[in-house]
């Protein structure tokens, strides 16, 4: 009992998202709310069934075979022969044991893609793409949601069923783009799973576990797009090296009790050796073509950030990195680590001068990276500004690493 | 914030003049200016190098020119924002360009 309590959540997550997939694609997209239904129903039966007669030999397959029937009861029930389902159903005979619901691991493979491109759609929004991934693609609960976005379950309920309607009023397929559109909406997908790890990996949720898993998901998703032969481009591999490399430091940047612990102080033994390579050989595939995308620069910043020592080489690297970037695709946060890369390959004094011209008032990071700067130069003028980064700080982890600093300012940074 | 165009005017003759380590210390002043700029997010664009080569046109009679071998040859241009022409000079007051006898026509463009 314990054990199908531990399975059954885990096999929902991963068998739901392949149903989904498929059942959207057989359905269409007016459809969405019919296969989630099936699915969820899918996974009632199992819960009921397998109580009494134990867990299958094999789960996926029993789910499968469930799904399928379901499916096909629904299309006779319903009456689906209509004008509104899709052109292909329309060829199949009346004889609703004649719809064929493939679920090959191709074609779940190929479903799940072509649900990634509607649903990372340009007419929804990013936060309604994230959400409705997280949903379809990675078989995250209506409360997880809720959880990782830090609200509540009716606002994720309302964004979900305007970004359906949206999709259904769009009329949007369920399909590989053309080769004429696919590496714009190529864009699309990359931005949203580059924005799902970040919530993952920055997210100030207490909920450890699912931080990660956000991660793991936008990872997972990523790597589906590098499988393919459309594609498989090197921006692709550029944003998924960058993932693997940030990842590899996720049981080094906390401590026990939660706190952050940021990279200076963070033990190299902790990072993950296999993730560090695979974002090598992912970095070393995007190196392809005349295209420099931001996702290229910065997972060659990232790999430098996986050799600890404090050589001039590396930073001399991850300065002309962040120049570059910078002129691509401008952020806050690049100016203020270029900065610091700064003061390391330039000196102290530069990177002062620079730094006061930034003027990122109300960023309590700006304030922490002057503090930081002014340290061994104007210990006055360093607490000043340590200060005012405290002020303005919000998160209590973060003013704790502010404390930290003022009591006892040390060379560390980013986690 | 108004866009501003820099023209880098230099001797062409100089730069082929450099060693490769001068060429790499230049090169990395040029980077770090251009990112100094970027970091406070005033770089509209990075723009061009020009070649070392142009025709003038005038009253339809194509000549050679303008000559490169005069010392103050449009060696590129870049765009940047600011708020006034004093902002914009103060940008341009850091470029490795005026190390090297260089110079830095700042012009501000007219938004049609």
């Amino acid at each position: 009992m314990m054990e199908q309590q531990q399975l059954v959540p885990h096999l929902f997550r991963t068998e739901f998202t392949k149903i989904v997939s498929v059942l959207c694609k057989v359905f269409g997209i007016a459809h969405i709310e019919m296969a989630e239904d099936i699915a969820s129903e899918t996974f009632l039966a199992a819960l009921e069934t397998w109580t009494y007669k134990g867990i299958p030999e094999n789960p996926s397959a029993w789910l499968y075979a469930v799904a399928k029937n379901k499916a096909k009861n629904q299309i006779a029930r319903k009456q689906l022969f209509s004008k509104k389902i899709t052109p292909v159903l329309q060829q199949v005979s009346t004889h609703s044991s004649d719809v064929d619901i493939d679920l090959s691991e191709k074609n779940i493979m190929d479903s799940q893609l072509q649900m990634l491109f509607a649903v990372c759609h340009p007419s929804i929004s990013t936060e309604s793409q994230i959400g409705l991934a997280l949903r379809i693609l990675c078989g995250f609960g209506i409360e997880e949601i809720a959880n990782a976005f830090l609200t509540n379950k009716e606002t994720i309920n309302k964004r979900l069923y305007r970004a359906k309607e949206k999709l259904q009023n769009e009329k949007v397929s369920i399909e590989f783009p053309s080769k004429k559109e696919i590496e714009e909406r190529l864009e699309t997908v990359l931005t949203t799973l580059y924005l799902l790890f970040n919530e993952g990996y920055y997210s100030e949720s207490s909920d450890a576990i699912v931080r990660e898993d956000l991660c793991m998901e936008a990872m997972r998703l990523t790597h589906l797009l590098t499988i393919n032969e459309e594609t498989n481009r090197p921006p692709v591999n550029a944003l998924l090296s960058l993932m693997c490399f940030h990842a590899s430091r996720f049981k080094a940047r906390k401590s026990e009790n939660g706190e952050i612990i940021l990279y200076d102080d963070q033990d190299e033994n902790l990072w993950d050796k296999e993730l560090i390579a695979k974002g090598i050989y992912y970095l070393n595939r995007s190196s392809q073509g005349n295209n420099i995308t931001s996702y290229h620069l910065e997972a060659n910043i990232a790999y430098w950030h996986t050799i600890k020592e404090d050589t001039k080489e590396k930073w001399e690297n991850i300065l002309q990195l962040y120049n570059r970037l910078l002129q691509i695709k401008y952020s806050p946060v690049a100016a203020l680590n270029r900065t610091f890369a700064l003061s390391k390959a330039n000196g102290n004094k530069e990177a002062i001068s620079e730094a006061e011209k930034l003027q990122l008032t109300g960023n309590h990071y700006y304030y922490t990276l002057l503090g930081e700067l002014y340290k061994n130069v104007d210990t006055a003028k360093s607490k000043m500004n340590f200060e005012m980064a405290l002020r303005l700080a919000k998160t209590t982890a973060d003013k704790n690493i502010i404390r930290k600093k003022l009591e006892n300012p040390g060379p560390n940074r980013k986690s | 914030m108004k866009d501003y165009l820099f023209l880098y005017r230099s001797d062409y003759n100089k730069l082929a003049q450099r060693t490769p380590a001068e060429a790499e210390a230049m090169m990395k002043k040029w980077m770090d200016w251009m990112g100094n700029i970027a970091a406070q997010n005033k770089l509209t664009s990075r723009g061009h190098r020009l070649q070392n080569t142009g025709k003038v046109l005038k009253n339809d009679v194509v000549t050679n020119g303008p000559y490169m071998e005069i010392k103050e040859s449009i060696g590129g241009y870049s765009l940047v924002k600011a708020a006034s022409y004093e902002d914009a000079v103060e940008l341009a007051k850091s470029c490795p360009i005026l190390k090297n006898g260089g110079r830095v026509e700042v012009r501000e463009i007219n938004p049609m």
